[in-house]
């Protein structure tokens, strides 16, 4: 009641200006508190007077909530996703393409045909429900054709390249930490002050993580030049596209990006298929040529060509750019803090005593990190590094602001390719306008993505739990 | 030193057991001093700045007990963990004087901490075992230390380091089990045990048996009576009789002095200071 009356009056407010609807507003939201107050009060008043009885209520009341708001979640995610997990329509496209043959050999007015059309917009109807294929199509502007098959391949990219980064970092500055604490005065104030940060940054909200590695990975301040003109760029190679008369697209290789080639009589261009064709240029004085077969490979002297590149598996550039490097580094730099801090709490659940038995049979302090205290703490440090991982691979806002592309026709190649990850696909499509009138809307492909988010998440979550239950059983 | 530490021992003849016999050997063998292996002179140690242990002099004989008795905090522990250098680790922990083996300076900078620890194993209040299996909390120093060292030595080398515990019978059918499984008991001469099995000359022993009952304990009091015939044992305790049970030479320690120091009997029985005989006959600490 209390908060129906707050809300009220805070909805209210703003819709028009007249001083009495204020006033009326102010005094809804006078009771509101004071209901709020009433409603503490009596919380209070019961809690001094029958604790135990309130205390048990409490917990029943809180757990039975926590069970039904859960609920309450999957349910709507479900409702709304499950749409997207149709069977394939593999019979009905086999029988539409059976009856477009029939009805070619009918005659447009016999009833048999007039049948067989209505049971064709019967099935094209049907063929409109979104089904599984959206597992591995492109984003497209229709909800019917849109999938998440890049975005599934990116996230899945991004949150290994972010564990390869990750894993020794984190756990390696916490055994720095926690195993090797330095004697040295200056030292210690050192990694005092590491620690201190390390705790401050877990809180930070991941959106400033996203503006820290758009700045230092994706820009690097700058000073690389930018992604369009790096500093550094290897695996890359340029070729010019043109478009020639006969509206064939033609590539010619160059050295570099800026390199214009110089177009001349008889020279080498390549399709797109590959093949090698030669280019006829058309200069001042030459007549516009007139078969197909010419104007295919004409070119004016003058044609302006993009320049297109092309990366192979190993290429690299720096500054990274929207790549997948950059995006890892960032979500890297999100968890790192989680995972120093879970880890630290790992190796100190280690007792001392094992430490000391280690260094009692002349154990360096690397033999005793490694066979001794690693060991032990391995089913910890991995408990935490799996709630690192589940919090990586549902980010969105770090790497919305690294990379923004929600329409994007293929997954990653290579560590340097543009990507987009499932939260944000998620994201964009969940922000569109909503059509109730139509069944098989964004929303739907959207939950549907949150459901496949949810499985990954869940099949990444039982493969460490499993490995952990086997570290702890080798322990135990 | 140089055992081959790879090649079993000779087993000692096990001795019957009795009180009795413990005292009255222990005597025998006073009439005929040892050379000393442990030798200490002016050894001074501080946390910071509170010094914990005052001026000590004393000579630790070769294959004896020498036993540290003293109430809690009288610096006896910090003793044992300077002989080999366990305080490295500790911040703030300092010492000066003279604290030697017969070859090796143990306080200098220059020595080789690894190989000193090596030399004289250290077992510890609590028996703390890895979270391995019995082979391999026995294999684990000789593996760290001698690499490639064939698996039958290395079976040879745990049978021959269980057995000098008096473990092997109890455990020669589970040694591939987890050392979590043990008894307290059995855990702390598998401790013993893996102690041995890096080859040390000097065992030393922190309060080896406050954590077990007497049963255990009475089995640890024997296994050092035999060990002493190749080892040089220290071994700090809070329990008067097993002081007088199992040592040949006791030390009393108060507040980081050495009060009294001298053979095991006569420190029991006809103590030089008040102090000394105020302790151990229970009138404190």
């Amino acid at each position: 009641m209390a908060v129906n009356l707050l809300l009220g009056s805070w909805v209210s407010l703003p819709i028009d200006g007249l001083s009495f609807e204020r006033l009326d507003s102010l005094l809804y939201t006078f009771f509101g508190f004071v209901a709020l107050g009433l409603f503490v009060g009596l919380v209070f008043g019961a809690w001094s007077v029958f604790p135990n009885t309130s205390f048990w209520l409490l917990c029943v009341v809180t757990s039975a909530s926590s069970v039904v708001i859960l609920l309450i979640l999957l349910l709507s995610i479900f409702y709304r996703g499950i749409p997207a997990f149709n069977p394939p329509k593999d019979d009905i496209v086999a029988e539409l393409s059976e009856i477009d043959t029939k009805l070619s050999a009918l005659a447009a007015d016999s009833s048999e045909a007039q049948e067989l059309t209505a049971r064709q917009t019967e099935l094209q109807e049907l063929e409109q429900v979104i089904d599984t294929s959206f597992l591995n199509k492109a984003p497209a502007p229709g909800a019917r054709e849109a999938g998440i098959g890049p975005a599934l391949l990116g996230s899945i990219w991004v949150c290994v390249g972010c564990a390869v980064f990750f894993l020794p970092l984190g756990v390696g500055t916490a055994i720095f930490l926690e195993e090797f604490k330095p004697r040295n005065k200056i030292l210690r104030w050192f990694t005092d002050m590491l620690q201190l940060n390390i705790n401050n940054l877990a809180g930070v909200p991941s959106i400033v993580y996203g503006i820290l590695g758009m700045t230092v990975f994706a820009t690097m301040f700058g000073l690389f030049g930018t992604s369009k003109d790096p500093f550094i760029e290897l695996g890359t190679e340029f070729k010019r596209q043109y478009v020639t008369e006969g509206m064939q697209v033609v590539f010619i290789p160059t050295d570099s990006r800026d390199e214009e080639p110089e177009l001349s009589d008889g020279m080498t261009a390549f399709k797109s298929d590959g093949s090698e064709v030669k280019l006829n240029i058309i200069g001042d004085d030459d007549d516009f040529p007139e078969d197909d077969a010419t104007l295919n490979v004409s070119l004016f002297g003058d044609a302006e060509g993009g320049v297109v590149a092309d990366n192979a598996w190993y290429s690299f550039r720096l500054p990274l750019g929207r790549s997948v490097l950059a995006a890892s580094l960032t979500l890297m730099l999100v968890i790192l803090p989680v995972v120093i801090i879970s880890t630290q709490e790992a190796l100190r659940a280690v007792p001392m005593s094992l430490r000391q038995g280690a260094q009692g049979l002349g154990c360096t302090p690397w033999q005793t990190v490694r066979n001794v205290t690693l060991p032990a703490a391995i089913p910890g440090i991995m408990t935490g590094c799996i709630l690192s991982m589940s919090r990586a691979i549902g980010e969105a806002a770090p790497i919305l602001m690294i990379s923004g592309i929600v329409a994007i026709s293929m997954g990653p190649q290579h560590l340097m390719d543009d990507f987009s990850i499932l939260p944000l696909q998620i994201f964009y499509w969940a922000a569109l306008p909503v059509n109730d009138a139509d069944p098989h809307n964004f929303q739907h492909v959207a939950a549907g993505a949150i459901i496949v988010l949810l499985l990954v998440l869940f099949a990444f979550n039982s493969v460490a739990i499993l490995l952990r239950q086997l570290a702890q059983k080798q322990l135990s | 030193m140089n055992k081959q530490i790879a090649q079993p021992k000779p087993q000692p003849t096990i001795k019957p057991k009795m009180q009795s016999q413990f005292l009255q050997s222990a005597v025998q063998e006073d009439s005929e001093p040892q050379p000393s292996v442990i030798s200490m002179e002016d050894f001074c140690a501080w946390y910071g700045d509170f010094q914990a242990l005052h001026n000590l002099k004393l000579e630790i004989p070769e294959n004896r007990v020498t036993a540290f008795i003293g109430p809690s905090g009288c610096g006896k522990s910090t003793l044992l963990k300077w002989i080999n250098r366990m305080n490295d680790i500790v911040p703030g922990a300092r010492a000066s004087g003279k604290l030697k083996l017969p070859d090796i300076d143990i306080l200098s900078r220059s020595t080789d901490v690894v190989a000193l620890r090596r030399r004289i194993g250290i077992v510890f209040q609590k028996p703390n075992p890895f979270p391995k299996s019995i082979f391999d909390n026995i294999a684990f120093g000789p593996r760290l230390h001698f690499s490639k060292l064939p698996k039958s030595d290395l079976d040879d080398l745990v049978e021959w380091a269980l057995k000098k515990a008096a473990l092997w019978n109890e455990v020669k059918d589970r040694l591939g089990k987890s050392a979590l499984g043990l008894s307290g008991g059995q855990q702390q001469r598998l401790c013993i045990a893996r102690a041995i099995a890096v080859g040390p000359d000097i065992l030393l022993m922190d309060e080896p048996c406050s954590a077990l009952d007497p049963a255990s304990t009475s089995r640890i009091e024997d296994l050092i009576f035999e060990l002493r015939e190749q080892y040089s044992i220290v071994i700090v305790t809070h329990n008067m009789q097993q002081a007088a049970r199992c040592s040949d030479r006791t030390a009393f320690f108060y507040e980081g002095r050495i009060v009294e120091e001298g053979a095991t009997q006569d420190v029991f029985t006809r103590p030089k200071e008040q102090q000394t005989e105020d302790y151990v006959t229970g009138k404190f600490g």
